[in-house]
């Protein structure tokens, strides 16, 4: 039994499924999925093809998100310690933790019912001048009705981020409010008087939106401000651009050449780095000139949730951590309203509403981690599993689009949440070499440089073993520390109990003793390690484990087809039946 | 300059004393290039007594009289005394000992040593010094090793039929199938399409001395054209009908001009702080050095296949069979080879496969990539083989012994270095010039403890197999700590390499202490 290898593929995972022509040993059928893995099936008879074929596309798309993986999941917890799981990030919690309420900061109860703004949370941080009125008044002058709050406080330079929507100016209407509220939050930081506004979009996109009565701040209008776009594209052209990443990357006998001209026609890249430009010039903007920002797009859900997470990220180490992370992804992304079904295609619903948003977010993340090695408490595994669930709809943070949605769905009731799960595996993503008491790391200043962003082939090639680097110094610097914790434990247990032993003046036969319960797992971990492949990713999946690495593996049969020897050309990676699970 | 020319004087009469409770032994005193030698006369036990001389930690003089006392303490902690007669005898005997004890690591790695390991792997390949006047081949080392069974004086002929006299010889015996990796120039078959019975029975030699029936490919770094083209100049390549059992593979390979462009077009695009993601990757792409790693290491893995996997013999070669040849036998042995990935075995490694096997570093390395000076022989290939050993690192970290900082330095070296080692194309103009007399070399000077840090690799752990990377062009990165070394912030990834040593020496510790 141990011989027969399972591929597991969860139907909420399978972005599409495609039928290609009929072969000689069968029919083929190629499933991708949501988190880049490919799969080719041979299937002998071309009618149980097309049963899969049609099984897998009903399957693969829910109506309704009762049927979605989160509501029938039981890992076999009771009521109460489903609960507990639930309040392991508490969002109150943590704007106490950035010094706020205070003398300039308050919580608005303004959209305690959902009647200001449906896709915002319930509790909202808010200027201590600005009145109600003000608030309502400027949230009908915001796209969706999304008016200015409060995202991160910063407490040494009493500045804020601050997020919202497009205002609906269109090419020239005012509101008092909404002028108002922006002058409230310069004024609630004491040390400056001008604030910036960050439209997250290139010029023209916001210079567009104002035929349609939306639009951007007039400088005129809004005493103090600083308004400056940033560059970030749209979902649609984020969506296209991965798209095209994956069909370049996805060529056979891909050269080099190809590769990169590839990389670049996608744009990838260029897109990260804008968004990676536009969370710089945040912390800037607050380290440096001690400004409040204000951020936002064009619903303030997509690439204002991608700066301001971003920008907090550079600015505190604690959002570093492993709880940290999830508290900016709860804050930033769940509670504001990023449209993670939509996003991550959840239901069978509009295509056009698709787009790596949060991926991209991740894959900035991750950027950071390989200039800052040190910065980060956790490592690419958690990134990368962070990654599996926001599609795999297994737990219920990231269903629906916005709070309003989720207490409707009782997701807290019906469904668990995936950061205990995570806490659970905590080992896995921990960063061996994480430096928590560098003062250079307060504030990351990452370079932007073009040649710093590189193609994240664990990421979009995660489960295409044969690319990756065989032997992970991870799991080995890992271990390493895990023993030295382990026997500098011992040590000291010994020379207590040596002391102790000595005080009783019974050393001789007691010591001897000692000396044969030192810890039984002594070290052998150079012999241990070395005659096996290791495991690139910490994460403890069987598809992710490299397996011996050969030249078949690595197709050099492309380069030797000479060798009369040479394998027959394998059509598919994997025989045989997938066994579904959901 | 040989171990020998240490050697002050050949023997002596002396007295050894070996503490209070042995015996003192009398006889002759002989220092040989490794030993020390003490030969009691016939009447006396029969038994020689040596003494290896790198055990030798210290070394005191003294003489009174006409006579004089070495005494030598051990690293093994034994203290020993020589009485030795004549002053002038007692001087020459310490200093041979002086200068041998430590070794001179201008002669840690020539070929009769990895011939050395050969002989006890097979006894199919012999050492030759048919070369010894670098007559035959001004290229070649002084010894080479070749099959067995083909004398000095077909060599002779053998290496008037290849450019530049580099015939056929073993560059890698790849002991667990018994199968060879040779190296070689091209033939000169010319447009006549001349034949060469001495180089034709060479190679049949090294099928039959691998395994009756044994196959052999034959890597040609060169397209079948331009192999083809190189006749009408005297070279060619070899027909399929004289040499039974041999099969030509083309695998072009970028040199010379080309390869150096390349490398000057990287580094610019390296240099340039302010460009555009997408003008960055059109450039990372126009200049084509991933490429040319790509196809390197490509080239390197179907030999090694050619080798471990279908059995076959292997020889590599391109026009003159000192460029892009070096580079594919290197990494081939690299791949296969779990010795040469280790700090001393990459060491002989390159002084082997590169700097004995006449790469030309004074003329490749004349200058790099910034220099205005028109090209004319300058071409990074030694650089290139560095990149390829980086990636190899990159995808078995724990599977090489030295780090990056190893491939570095030798990049630093090959270009300017206070060391002799890369001067000189040749080892006859490296003798001509005394560079062994007068430099030190590079091997010496890297190998102080205090460098090694920065050398090696923590989480080197030997690794038996064949490490077969994957070549794909997502699997190669720029080598940013080389082309970017200047231009990034080197302190994150500096301190966390700190870490990592801090790690692992924390954890020998520990491990000591418990």
């Amino acid at each position: 039994m141990e011989h027969i290898r399972t591929t597991k593929i969860l139907h909420h995972h399978i972005a599409s499924v495609e039928k290609l022509a009929l072969t000689t040993s069968g029919c083929p059928l190629v499933i991708q999925c949501k988190n880049f893995r490919i799969v080719h099936f041979i299937v002998p008879r071309e009618r149980d093809c097309h049963d899969i074929y049609n099984s897998l596309l009903q399957l693969s798309k829910q109506a309704k998100y009762e049927d979605l993986y989160a509501f029938s999941y039981n890992p076999k917890q009771n009521d109460s310690e489903r609960l507990q799981g639930w309040q392991l990030i508490d969002l109150a919690e943590e704007y106490k933790r950035m010094g706020v309420p205070n003398s300039n900061w308050q919580l608005s109860d303004a959209n305690r019912e959902y009647k200001i703004c449906e896709t915002y949370p319930r509790e909202l941080y808010v200027p201590r001048i600005a009145s109600k009125p003000i608030i309502v008044g400027s949230s009908k002058f915001r796209s969706k009705g999304r008016f200015p709050v409060l995202s991160y406080y910063h407490q040494d330079k009493e500045a804020a981020i601050c997020r919202c929507s497009q205002p609906l100016s269109g090419f020239s209407a005012r509101c008092l409010e909404d002028e108002h509220l922006l002058q409230a939050i310069s004024k609630a930081n004491p040390v400056n008087r001008y604030m910036y506004v960050m439209d997250t979009r290139p010029k023209l996109n916001a210079m567009a939106n104002r035929a349609a009565g939306k639009g951007y701040e007039n400088e005129d209008n809004y005493s103090n401000i600083r308004f400056q776009f940033v560059g970030i594209e749209n979902i649609h052209v984020m969506r296209s651009s991965l798209q095209k990443l994956l069909e370049v990357n996805g060529t056979k006998g891909l050269s080099v050449n190809d590769f990169y001209s590839g990389l670049e026609s996608s744009g990838w890249l260029r897109h990260i780095k804008a968004v990676m430009d536009a969370a710089i010039f945040l912390a800037k903007a607050i380290m440096v000139e001690n400004a409040s920002v204000l951020v936002h797009c064009s619903d303030g859900w997509d690439r204002t949730s991608q700066v301001c997470s971003l920008g907090s990220l550079l600015l505190d180490s604690y959002y570093r951590t492993v709880k940290g992370f999830m508290v900016l992804i709860e804050k930033d992304w769940i509670a504001f309203g990023h449209k993670f079904s939509e996003r991550c295609g959840h239901l069978d619903g509009d295509p056009k509403e698709v787009s790596p948003v949060f991926t991209q977010f991740l894959e900035c993340v991750w950027h950071l981690t390989e200039q800052f090695p040190q910065a980060f408490e956790f490592n690419e595994a958690f990134l990368l599993q962070i990654h599996e669930h926001i599609h795999s709809c297994q737990f219920g943070n990231f269903l629906g689009n916005c709070q309003k949605e989720r207490e409707e769905l009782k997701l807290k009731e019906k469904t668990y949440s995936l950061w205990p799960f995570l806490l659970d595996d905590l080992k896995k993503y921990l960063n061996p070499i994480y430096n928590s008491q560098s003062q250079r790391f307060t504030v990351l200043e990452p370079s932007t440089v073009s040649f710093n962003f590189k193609f994240w082939r664990n990421m979009y090639h995660q489960f295409d073993r044969t690319l990756h680097p065989r032997q992970s110094v991870f799991n080995i610097i890992m271990n390493m520390n895990e023993q030295n914790k382990q026997l500098e434990k011992d040590i000291k247990e010994l020379e207590s109990k040596i002391k102790q032993c000595k005080n009783k003046q019974t050393d001789d036969i007691l010591t001897k003793e000692l000396l044969h319960s030192i810890h039984p797992e002594s070290p052998t971990l150079k012999s241990s390690l070395c005659f096996k492949e290791q495991t690139l990713l910490p994460v403890n999946d069987a598809l992710r484990t490299i397996e011996g690495s050969n030249p078949t593996d690595n197709r050099y049969s492309d380069y030797a087809e000479e060798f009369s020897k040479a394998e027959p050309a394998v059509v598919s990676l994997e025989y045989g039946v997938a066994r579904m699970t959901c | 300059m040989e171990f020998s020319e240490l050697i002050r004087t050949g023997r002596a009469q002396a007295e050894l004393l070996r503490g209070p409770e042995a015996p003192p032994l009398r006889g002759t005193l002989c220092v040989t290039s490794h030993h020390l030698l003490l030969s009691p006369g016939t009447e006396a036990s029969p038994d020689l007594w040596l003494l290896l001389l790198r055990s030798v930690d210290s070394i005191e003089k003294r003489v009174a009289g006409d006579s004089g006392t070495i005494t030598l303490r051990c690293k093994d902690l034994r203290v020993l005394q020589l009485d030795i007669e004549g002053v002038e005898a007692t001087l020459d005997i310490a200093r041979s000992i002086e200068g041998l004890r430590l070794g001179d690591a201008w002669h840690f790695h020539p070929p009769e040593r990895y011939y050395q390991r050969v002989a006890r792997e097979t006894n199919a390949w012999r050492l030759s010094e048919v070369n010894e006047d670098f007559s035959l081949c001004p290229s070649y080392p002084r010894a080479l090793i070749v099959p067995r069974s083909v004398d000095d004086h077909a060599l002779a002929r053998s290496a008037g039929f290849r450019q530049g006299g580099r015939f056929p010889v073993l560059s890698y015996h790849h002991a667990p199938n018994g199968t060879a990796l040779l190296r070689s120039s091209q033939p000169l078959t010319g447009p006549q399409k001349r034949r060469c019975a001495e180089d034709e029975e060479l190679l049949r030699a090294v099928l039959v001395g691998a395994r009756p029936g044994a196959r052999g490919f034959i890597i040609d770094t060169r397209s079948a054209q331009a192999a083809k083209q190189a006749r009408m100049t005297g070279g060619g390549t070899e027909a399929k009908a004289a040499y039974p059992g041999w099969k030509r593979l083309h695998r072009p390979l970028e040199r010379g001009r080309p390869l150096q462009e390349s490398f000057v077009r990287l580094v610019e695009a390296c240099g340039d702080l302010e460009q555009s993601m997408d003008r960055w990757l059109s450039r990372l792409e126009g200049c084509r050095w991933l490429e040319h790693v790509k196809e390197a290491l490509s080239t390197a893995c179907l030999a090694a296949q050619g080798m471990e996997r279908e059995g076959a013999c292997i020889l590599v070669h391109g026009a003159e069979g000192t460029d892009s040849t070096l580079l594919v036998t290197s990494l081939a042995q690299l791949i296969l080879d779990p010795l040469s990935r280790t700090m001393d075995g990459f060491q002989e490694l390159v002084e082997r496969e590169w700097i004995q096997a006449g790469h030309p570093f004074q003329l490749r390395c004349a200058h790099s990539a910034f220099s205005h000076a028109r090209p004319k022989h300058e071409a990074p290939t030694f650089l290139l083989f560095l990149d390829c050993v980086w990636q190899l690192g990159r995808q078995f970290p724990l599977s090489l012994e030295f780090g990056e900082g190893l491939l570095l330095a030798l990049f630093e070296h090959a270009y300017a270095s206070p060391f002799g080692s890369f001067l000189c194309n040749s080892e006859k103009e490296r003798g001509l010039c005394e560079v062994r007399t007068r430099t030190h070399s590079l091997w010496s000077g890297l190998n102080q403890p205090k460098e090694q840090r920065k050398l090696r690799n923590p989480l080197y752990a030997l690794n038996p197999l064949a490490i077969w990377p994957s070549v794909e062009p997502q699997s190669l990165r720029l080598w940013q700590g080389l082309f970017l070394r200047w231009t990034r912030p080197p302190e994150p990834s500096e301190t966390a390499w700190e870490k990592v040593w801090q790690i692992v020496t924390d954890s020998e510790k520990t491990e000591g202490s418990a």
